[in-house]
């Protein structure tokens, strides 16, 4: 395996460094990278796409079953209501979420008292688990709220958030918020406080209002971090499990289950091949996604 | 609600000439201090810091005061029983050692292979397989977890490692491409001549990854480590998913009892979120410094 390099080192590329050969302690330290992931990754992954086209209930025969469940899928409400809620739900989070790191950055970059206990607060929320702070709020939603909305006569508070089918999405976004702010706040500051001091100076001099500063000179030189933002904040999104999990866990009925929870509930129900289908395009989406994520990205790599 | 001018005490401000060491502005500046978005900022972070203080306060309630609804008033008299309870409950010693090993496993694992894989990929980036296989791990950013749970579930069943290992495993593979993304880009600003010397010294590649490189990654490692920390230790879908055993749950998936049974117990439930929450949130603020800094460098990189 070792002694080809010389002979091959025409295929390499012009910055080869030498003929040396490569030491085979280097395939030891690549190796049990590569075995390892392709076992618990690339081979599961495979085997699940392989799945999609059979009829299989995750244990016993199975037989080919071609476009079948594919086809089912574009016509099975569940799934088309899963794909509208994810969707829905990702983007109405990044919107919130990126408007209130954004504003929260430029607070925690401007000349404020506590700057450093504040981001240390502000971080928090980024490091506790999401299905116990999930329960937590579904405490505080289906308790607390009530209970104060009894106390102030507001009546529509005085039901559950969680048990409302057209509102129980919006305490999911709440809390993801709550959790995914930080990310994006730390990113956004990290693109503030890139812009020199003397374009802010320059601008004052030239009489422009805090507020023209901010719109005319920040946002367009935070741009790049706002797409990074957006990205992450939605590929992540998209996942939605956890959070789900702790406070509807996917209810009232089915109105806020995302495509996460109906995989994963095909493992139990049955359906292991349909729902290995529904994942296979899941999985063209992440990738779809990415793909503009690189391709939006590339050409910033001076950020 | 005036605003004062006073002399900003972040930044040692020199004056005209003599503060190249700072590269700031180096002008004797009297800033003003933004008052109304103090409040602003102070009011936000009560908002952040709410549920948690809800945990802590709920926590300490006696079973009567914490059925009475509300979730924001001080817990009197100050009781422990909710702690008491939720340690048995829950088992929470066994859940502790579940959650500590699966963690640990998984910072170990992630640091040590990332930084092979890296070292090897670097200093052999001219050969193909190297090359190619840095793409290959990589391509892992794109596969959410959910696509593969079924199959994994599956294969991790059939292998006898529905268990903390089988979560070790799966973890590590998953955090494998953003920690090789992080080692690969700061192993590049290593200088080759740094290596050439330790092997003019008769040093082996084994050696001077160990002796050299290794412990020139620190700062990386530690934000993978803390990264492959976070997620391990509060991760809840893939324990849950792969663990078949319950009494080899790790704390997180142990939450749900509250869920079903003991669902008014609530100074129980409290006692035991925040036992579970608690770890992650000191690790936090001893690190945070680093935490910080990898979530930027995670983003520019990523």
């Amino acid at each position: 395996m070792s002694t080809t390099t010389t002979t091959r080192r025409g295929q390499g590329r012009p910055q080869s460094r030498s003929k040396r050969r490569v030491e085979p302690v280097f395939y030891f330290f690549l190796l049990p990278s590569l075995v390892l992931f392709t076992l618990a990754i690339t081979v599961p992954g495979l085997v699940g796409i392989f799945f999609s086209f059979t009829d299989s209930i995750g244990i016993g025969d199975w037989k080919f079953a071609g476009l079948t469940n594919y086809i089912a899928i574009f016509s099975d409400p569940a799934i088309l209501q899963s794909y509208l809620f994810t969707f829905g739900f990702s983007l109405i989070t990044v919107l919130v979420v990126n408007i209130i790191a954004f504003l929260l950055a430029v607070g925690l970059t401007s000349q404020i008292r506590m700057k450093t206990a504040l981001r240390t607060i502000f971080v928090i929320p980024m490091v506790v688990s999401g299905i116990i702070i999930a329960y937590v709020f579904n405490f505080l939603f289906s308790n607390s709220l009530p209970s104060a909305g009894a106390g102030s006569g507001i009546s529509w508070l005085e039901t559950s958030l969680l048990a409302n089918p057209d509102l129980a999405w919006v305490a999911i976004v709440v809390v993801t918020a709550w959790q995914a702010v930080p990310g994006a706040l730390l990113i956004y500051i990290a693109g503030l406080v890139s812009i020199p001091g003397d374009v802010y100076e320059a601008a004052e001099i030239d009489g422009a209002s805090k507020f023209q500063q901010l719109l005319k000179i920040t946002a367009p030189l935070v741009a790049g971090y706002v797409v990074i933002n957006i990205i992450l904040g939605f590929k992540g999104f998209l996942n939605a499990y956890d959070i789900i999990v702790g406070l509807t866990n996917g209810g009232p009925g089915t109105s806020t289950r995302s495509i996460a929870m109906t995989v994963i509930a095909g493992f139990n129900g049955g359906d292991y091949a349909y729902q290995m289908a529904n994942a296979t395009i899941f999985f063209i989406v992440a990738v779809l996604i990415s793909l503009l994520q690189l391709s939006l990205t590339r050409g910033r790599n001076t950020l | 609600m005036t605003t004062s001018t006073i002399l900003t005490a972040e930044e040692p401000h020199g004056t005209e000439s003599g503060s190249a060491s700072s590269g700031r502005s180096p002008r004797l500046k009297v800033e003003r201090v933004n008052w109304p978005g103090t409040v602003i900022l102070v009011l936000c972070a009560v908002t952040v810091l709410l549920p948690l203080y809800v945990s802590l306060s709920m926590a300490f309630k006696t079973q009567g005061q914490a059925v009475d609804g509300n979730a924001f008033s001080f817990p009197a008299p100050f009781s422990v029983d909710g702690f008491v309870q939720a340690w048995t409950l829950t088992n929470f010693p066994v859940g502790a050692a579940m959650s500590l090993l699966v963690t640990a496993g998984t910072v170990v694992a992630t640091i040590v292979l990332a930084a092979f894989a890296s070292y090897a990929i670097v200093r052999n980036w001219e050969r193909r397989l190297f090359r190619y296989s840095f793409y290959y791990l990589l391509a892992a950013m794109f596969i959410p977890f959910p696509v593969v749970a079924l199959p994994q579930i599956q294969l991790t069943g059939r292998l006898g490692l529905d268990n903390p290992m089988g979560v070790i495993l799966l973890a590590t593979m998953f955090q494998l491409s953003f920690s090789v993304l992080l080692f690969t880009a700061f192993l590049r600003s290593i200088p080759m001549e740094l290596e050439e010397s330790a092997r003019m010294d008769g040093a082996t590649t084994w050696q001077t990854f160990w002796k050299l490189i290794f412990p020139l990654l620190a700062p990386m490692s530690a934000t993978v480590g803390i990264f492959a920390f976070l997620y391990a230790w509060n991760d809840f879908m893939m324990p849950s998913l792969i663990i078949s055993d319950p009494a080899l749950q790790t704390l997180p998936v142990r939450q749900n009892l509250f869920q079903t049974q003991f669902s008014n117990n609530y100074h129980v439930s409290f006692a035991s979120y925040l036992m579970a929450m608690a770890p992650a949130i000191v690790a936090y603020l001893f690190t945070q410094r680093w935490v910080m800094a990898g979530v930027t460098q995670g983003a520019v990189k990523g």
